[in-house]
């Protein structure tokens, strides 16, 4: 059960009583070749997991930053198949849970069941879909489940309690608190809404809460910390894998900045 | 049978649907309460009606298009949308969803535009009923319509040029979409066609029967045999269609065919796509196998986009109507053919309309052919005329 190493995961952090660093990658950045090492140096530096981006060429919950590292990778030929063999690979190398994140129209091309199950074959252990909400969820959500994974499911800081009760029953692998109204991206000024938004879902459910969007610096990510069971950080990665000049650069250059995060929480 | 509205999932058929980010999940029910209560509520309607009628310039007349149903040997009626005020249906659904944004007390509203058409129409209604409008459009457009896009300014609207993809009518509407993800406490998204998460296919769709609501008005006893309307979301199309459908008239959408299906740069979805999820709806899509939304390609802007509405998804599968397609060059020949036989200069988009009566003129003869012209060429001009030398 891939679903079952993600659970634990966040089991040996509340043992602990610290929070986990899930960076968010684009699959194929910096380039199809060197994505593997950069995973691998990110799990050095002290990742607890990872959210592997499949990219996609509508990718509406994205600023600009992810859209640029989306748009990159599918130019060198990252689409499904290959963004998956790059989560396998980083998970049998790590030995690291890693969740997938995509949109709903990559899952229901390939179809539900055949996305969880090639998804399964390759170790993924969670499936994250930026515009699938719950009542849109169940047939994938179900497709997930029967391949042992885990689904995750969104709360916003928009989201009403009759809604995020719903959200609830459901029961995901964790729920994703978005962090900050928007989409994902950089901010100078951490949001004010997610403590409040944190406080709400654990008010309700002991189900794993992992913040996320928006959390671009380790300050922002040590003051929700002590709410949350994981944190996501992505842009402010993905931006430093664009900007490197070489492979190597971006290798070193991600792995600086997820020993950061990783000593602010 | 055509749906009365979509089921509570909002599904038409198995297409439509709400595939939105969380946050805007409560916004879209929020949405869907707003409107059932306005539309249901007289003081709201009459407000719009009296809009419409003073302020578009409704009902906008039926002409009988003498000599071009002489040349092409059957009858021709136009509905002269291309009369309504800012020149297009578009001003039909912009001004309503801005007088319902009032009401749920939104002080901005965001808008996605191709043409310019629905940008003009938004940046419009904002002016009129006082809120503040930002216009999110495509480079290419923003280059091949800049006339709406002084049009735009004039109002008091901002034009946010969008760089991303092809700099087209796909990229505008995924940029308003992500601008609302971080303002829509505050801020309604005017959504320009039948397209989007539900509740906007079939508000929209309310908002634009007008369309056809007033032809079978006019028309009485004198119905036409098959109705014409240019696809490119569909919601001048599905304005007019949807009083028709089943009454036993052909309806017929005609989508942009580009510079030729062969070619695989159109923007056929119907004719060529396949179902998938675009924008929040589950439609027919131009997709490739891993499900990356192709690029459409059409001269005419408000054609140029690779999903459509999921209720001709839903027409198309149930025959309820059938979908067409005609190339760049031949609705270029449909603007001058309209031109010089009517004196009307219509719009790129409604020349695909046009364009497709007289190629299928052959099993036309004998009908009576009423034809959406969806609106006024003036903002294409520079364009064909570029196009022509
Ligand atoms: C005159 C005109 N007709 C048609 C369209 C296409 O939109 P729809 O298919 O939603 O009517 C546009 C869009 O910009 C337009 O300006």
């Amino acid at each position: 059960m891939s679903a079952e190493r993600l659970r634990l995961m966040f089991a040996a952090r509340r043992a602990d009583n610290s929070t986990a660093l899930l960076p968010f990658m684009t699959a194929g950045l910096p380039d199809p070749g060197h994505a593997v090492e950069m995973f691998e140096a990110m799990a050095g530096a002290g990742a607890d997991g990872f959210e592997v981006g499949i990219p996609y060429s509508d990718p509406l919950m994205d600023g600009p930053i992810i859209q640029e590292g989306g748009a990159r990778a599918l130019a060198a030929g990252v689409g499904l198949e290959e963004g998956l063999e790059i989560a396998g690979r980083v998970i049998a190398r790590t030995g690291l849970p890693a969740l997938v994140m995509t949109y709903a129209n990559v899952v229901v091309q390939a179809g539900p069941d055949e996305f969880a199950r090639r998804a399964a074959d390759h170790g993924v252990s969670g499936v994250i879909v930026a515009d699938l909400p719950l009542e849109e969820a169940g047939p994938i959500k179900a497709a997930v489940e029967r391949a042992g994974l885990g689904m995750v499911l969104f709360a916003a800081p928009t989201t009403t309690e009759a809604r995020l009760r719903r959200i609830v029953e459901a029961e995901p692998v964790f729920i994703y608190g978005v962090a900050d109204l928007g989409v994902t991206g950089e901010r100078k000024i951490a949001s004010s809404r997610a403590g409040e938004l944190a406080r709400r879902i654990r008010e309700v459910t002991g189900i794993p809460l992992v913040m996320g969007v928006g959390i671009s610096t380790p300050e922002q990510a040590a003051a929700i910390a002590g709410s949350a069971d994981g944190v996501i950080v992505g842009s402010a990665l993905v931006r430093r894998a664009l900007e490197a000049q070489t492979p190597t650069e971006a290798i070193a250059s991600l792995a600086t900045a997820v020993r950061e995060f990783r000593a602010a929480l | 049978m055509k749906l009365e509205r979509p089921d509570a999932r909002g599904r038409f058929g198995e297409f439509g649907g709400r595939f939105a980010p969380e946050t805007l999940m409560p916004a879209l029910e929020e949405l869907e309460h707003a409107f059932e209560g306005a539309w249901a509520d007289p003081a709201f309607r009459g407000d719009l009606d009296r809009l419409l009628k003073d302020f578009v310039g409704r009902p906008t007349p039926i002409f009988e298009a003498e000599r071009l149903s002489a040349q092409l040997g059957f009858r021709v009626l136009l509905k002269r949308e291309d009369l309504a005020h800012t020149g297009a249906h578009k001003i039909n659904n912009a001004i309503a969803q801005v007088l319902l944004a009032r009401r749920m007390g939104k002080p901005r509203v965001i808008a996605e535009t191709g043409a310019g058409q629905h940008g003009v129409a938004t940046a419009t209604a904002a002016a009129l009923l006082g809120l503040e409008c930002d216009v999110f459009m495509g480079e290419k457009d923003i280059e091949r319509q800049s006339l709406n896009v002084y049009r735009m300014q004039m109002l008091g609207t901002r034009v946010i040029p969008v760089t991303s993809g092809a700099g087209t009518l796909k990229d505008a509407v995924n940029e308003a979409m992500r601008d609302w993800v971080g303002t829509v406490e505050t801020t309604h998204y005017v959504i320009g066609s039948v397209v989007g998460p539900h509740p906007f296919p079939w508000m929209v769709r309310e908002f634009q029967r007008v369309i056809g609501d007033e032809s079978l008005a006019q028309l009485g006893e004198d119905l036409p045999d098959v109705v014409v309307a240019c696809v490119g979301g569909g919601s001048n199309a599905i304005g007019m269609f949807y009083p028709f459908a089943g009454l036993g008239i052909d309806l017929v959408g005609v989508e942009a065919a580009g510079e030729g299906i062969e070619t695989g740069r159109h923007g056929a979805s119907l004719g060529e796509g396949s179902p998938g999820i675009l924008h929040g709806t589950r439609t027919y899509l131009l997709q490739d196998a891993d499900g990356q939304v192709q690029e459409a390609h059409s001269i005419s802007a408000g054609l140029d986009y690779p999903g459509v509405g999921p209720e001709h998804a839903y027409f198309q599968d149930l025959g309820l109507a059938r979908y067409v397609s005609i190339t760049d060059d031949e609705s270029l020949e449909g603007v001058s053919l309209l031109a010089r036989t009517e004196g009307i200069i219509p719009a790129l988009e409604s020349a695909h309309a046009i364009s497709w009566i007289a190629k299928a003129a052959g099993e036309l003869q004998g009908k009576t052919v009423l034809v959406n012209l969806s609106g006024r060429g003036d903002k294409d001009v520079q364009q064909i005329a570029e196009a022509r030398s």
